[in-house]
């Protein structure tokens, strides 16, 4: 009898391990765990759907057509300031002031002024990264009306054999007049039918003045020169993720970030994994925080990562930005940008639209920074930007800085590459 | 109860006794019908879903494309980075698995030839504690123990012994073996303790040492045990993808990263339902053999 016990216990446990060792291993959120359930249940759907659709392939195609069209029926019927209904938000985490994290940071709390101002609701759900996302959009297993892919995922979820967006009607949208002239015309949405700019910001170097001469302008050498790295061995992490890391040894060799060159794409594994034995982790998650900490001195991520983890850091005796830094490496870097994007599944594209207007004032755009810390694409916001924020070339950087920098692109099948060439340099 | 009363008066009757037979075949099988529709549909449907996908092409988003098959995935299997990532995955649960038996082992017997049943069971509880909280949350405050102001570090540091092991190999299988040490421990302990330990004053009795006796007695006599212990730490270890990541700062490519990878990033779903059929089939099968060759299930 003991011994079931003991074989139920242990088989309890077991599935306890593999339960949270399947888990994202990023976030101890409960959001977190919600998440992977939600997707694992709608990846499930979404195969029976496809099954379904491989049978009678011809029917559902044209059905799927014809819902399409009448989404966006809807879209360019919409009128400027028109809700219908409660908006079904799919956004990353921490991205819009709501609720106790608006009062910690002290600005408006968004989702409140929207609801307040136009008497509906918005029902916020989150992702993490672009694939969540695009694999729940593709699922249809919930009615999002709204969603913030980045650049490269506008591209991908455009292409005919994709189609996952709804164009944009113009008119239903005045405040696209305050948007900056350097974020129209993107290379993913030359003409901003499907999309229109959330935030955007930088992948570049985060370092500690300390250990780091930033005299001569920071270079990606700090992490690819054998030489020039060689103080900072065992103390270097880079982004956990394929483009961002291989894009930053090809912008170091002065290749573009979006090569489809086999040769120049072997030569940039070739000095990260030369890199590797110098890498202290490839972090996506905790590169800020253990940047201050002590365990990195030399720091690839994101812009608004380690801004706000210095501000977090800071307080009436300390002042993080006196000890940390953030530059664009002078052989340029990563530049994104995030947009909302009205997905297949939306049902009130109208209060989308609304809400994307809204997004667009000019004093809800200045909250939205204020609160971020990411560059605004809505140039009637800077008047209500924080002038400290505004001034940071940390946020906003030069116009010359930001003529070097390069947006991800999505390379098809040559993707597989780079997933590959990143699991070889990691050896 | 009153059935199991009757039996003795009915066993002359044979028919009656298929019957009654018969009946509790059928008994039985309705009682663990939940438990077959619940493998069913959350094991043999998903699992065949796996297989299925493995031989579809693949989207431009990554999905499987049903209706247009392809060996490709299977052919993939083959490359060269494929191996390199599974032969180090496979090199790390082993040697996990030996670690956690060679510590296991005595922890177990020690636990099992305490007298108090009471002192036993404190003990057992002691081995099942962490569990209580989640694993995630575990090798995260190993993080905070293994980093440079940790305090490991600095009992290292001041003995002269270790230094920071965050980030290194030595972290990664701190790590495991904490993390996996109970899955040895507990079905030892069920072996040994069941074990009848009048064959080992018999050994002693024929003159066999200690080392003898424990080598030709305890050891074969616990071998149920060791197997079971072996698989259920391989087997998850085999996989490892959170204790790597935190620890090991996702320094190497392991079979649990390469398919996470597929699904996300690398938008490969078939080639990763691909790998995950493999291991799952691999697995399987150097189960039964080992069982096989164990001569007894648990």
């Amino acid at each position: 009898m003991r011994r079931l016990l003991i074989l139920l216990a242990v088989v309890a446990m077991l599935a306890a391990a593999c339960g949270s060792s399947s888990d994202e291993g990023t976030e101890t959120t409960a959001g977190g765990s919600d998440e992977t359930t939600t997707t694992a249940a709608a990846s499930t759907e979404e195969t029976t759907t496809t099954a379904a659709g491989g049978t009678e392939e011809t029917t559902t195609t044209a059905a799927a057509d014809g819902e399409e069209s009448e989404l966006q029926a809807k879209v360019n019927a919409c009128a400027p300031e028109e809700t219908d209904g409660d908006l079904n938000f799919y956004n990353w985490t921490e991205y819009i002031p709501y609720g106790s994290a608006a009062e910690d940071y002290e600005v408006t709390d968004l989702v409140a002024a929207f609801e307040e101002k136009y008497g509906v609701k918005i029902i916020q759900t989150f992702y993490e990264d672009n694939e969540t996302m695009l694999a729940q959009v593709e699922a249809g297993g919930a009615p999002y009306d709204l969603i913030v892919p980045s650049d490269y995922m506008v591209s991908t979820m455009t292409h005919p054999d994709v189609d996952l967006l709804a164009k944009i009607n113009k008119d239903a949208i005045p405040n696209l007049a305050n948007l900056d002239p350097l974020f129209s015309g993107l290379p993913f949405d030359p003409d901003g039918t499907y999309s229109v700019p959330y935030q955007a910001g930088t992948s570049g170097i985060g370092y500690a003045y300390e250990f780091v001469d930033d005299s001569e302008g920071i270079s990606w050498g700090l992490i690819f020169d054998p030489e020039m790295s060689a103080p900072y061995a065992g103390l270097i992490s880079m982004l956990n993720d394929e483009r961002e890391t291989l894009g930053a040894a090809l912008k170091y060799l002065g290749y573009s970030v979006n090569t489809t060159d086999q040769a120049e794409l072997d030569e940039a594994t070739a000095i990260l994994k030369d890199a590797n034995e110098r890498i202290a982790a490839y972090d996506s998650t905790s590169f800020d925080d253990l940047l201050l900490q002590g365990e990195y001195v030399v720091s690839h991520g994101w812009n608004g990562g380690f801004l706000g983890s210095y501000d977090e850091a800071s307080n009436d005796d300390y002042d993080a930005y006196e000890d940390y830094g953030y530059a664009l490496p002078i052989e340029g870097g990563i530049v994104w940008v995030d947009l909302m994007a009205i997905p297949v599944t939306a049902e009130h594209p109208c209060t989308a639209l609304t809400f994307m207007n809204f997004i667009l004032d000019a004093e809800v755009g200045g909250e939205l920074t204020n609160y971020t810390y990411y560059m605004s694409p809505n140039l009637a916001a800077y008047d209500y930007i924080d002038p400290e924020i505004l001034e940071d070339e940390m946020v906003f950087p030069t116009a010359e800085t930001m003529a070097q920098l390069e947006f991800i692109a999505d390379l098809g099948d040559f993707g597989l590459k780079y997933s590959d060439a990143f699991a070889i340099a990691k050896g | 109860m009153t059935m199991l009363d009757d039996r003795p008066s009915e066993e002359a009757n044979p028919e009656l006794e298929k019957k009654a037979e018969r009946a509790e075949g059928w008994r039985g099988f309705f009682i663990a019908l939940p438990t077959y529709a619940y493998l069913v549909v959350f094991f043999v449907l998903p699992l065949l879903i796996i297989v299925v996908f493995s031989f579809a092409e693949r989207s431009r988003t990554g999905k499987p494309v049903l209706g247009e098959w392809t060996l490709e995935w299977w052919i993939k299997l083959g490359e060269p980075l494929v191996r390199t990532v599974a032969i180090r995955s496979v090199w790390l649960a082993f040697l996990n698995t030996a670690i956690c038996l060679l510590i296991g082992y005595p922890f177990a017997y020690w636990i099992a030839t305490r007298k108090s049943a009471i002192t036993r069971n404190f003990l057992l509880v002691l081995v099942l504690i962490p569990f209580w909280s989640n694993f995630l949350v575990r090798t995260y405050a190993w993080r905070t123990l293994l980093d440079s102001n940790g305090l490991i570090t600095k009992v290292g540091e001041w003995t002269g012994l270790w230094g920071k092991m965050l980030f290194t190999e030595p972290a990664v299988f701190l790590g495991l073996v904490y993390g996996y040490l109970p899955f040895m421990v507990l079905p030892l302990y069920a072996a040994i303790e069941h074990l009848d330990w009048n064959l080992v004053e018999a050994a002693r009795d024929l003159y066999a040492g200690a080392w003898k006796a424990f080598r030709k007695v305890t050891l074969p006599l616990s071998k149920p045990g060791i197997i079971a212990g072996s698989i259920l730490v391989f087997i998850p270890s085999l996989g490892a993808y959170v204790t790597p990541d935190l620890l090991g700062g996702a320094k190497t490519t392991l079979l649990g990263n390469y398919i996470v990878t597929q699904f996300k990033s690398g938008r490969n779903w078939p080639f990763g339902a691909t790998l995950s059929v493999t291991i799952l089939a691999v697995m399987m099968v150097a189960t039964i053999i080992y069982f096989r060759k164990g001569g007894k299930t648990l």
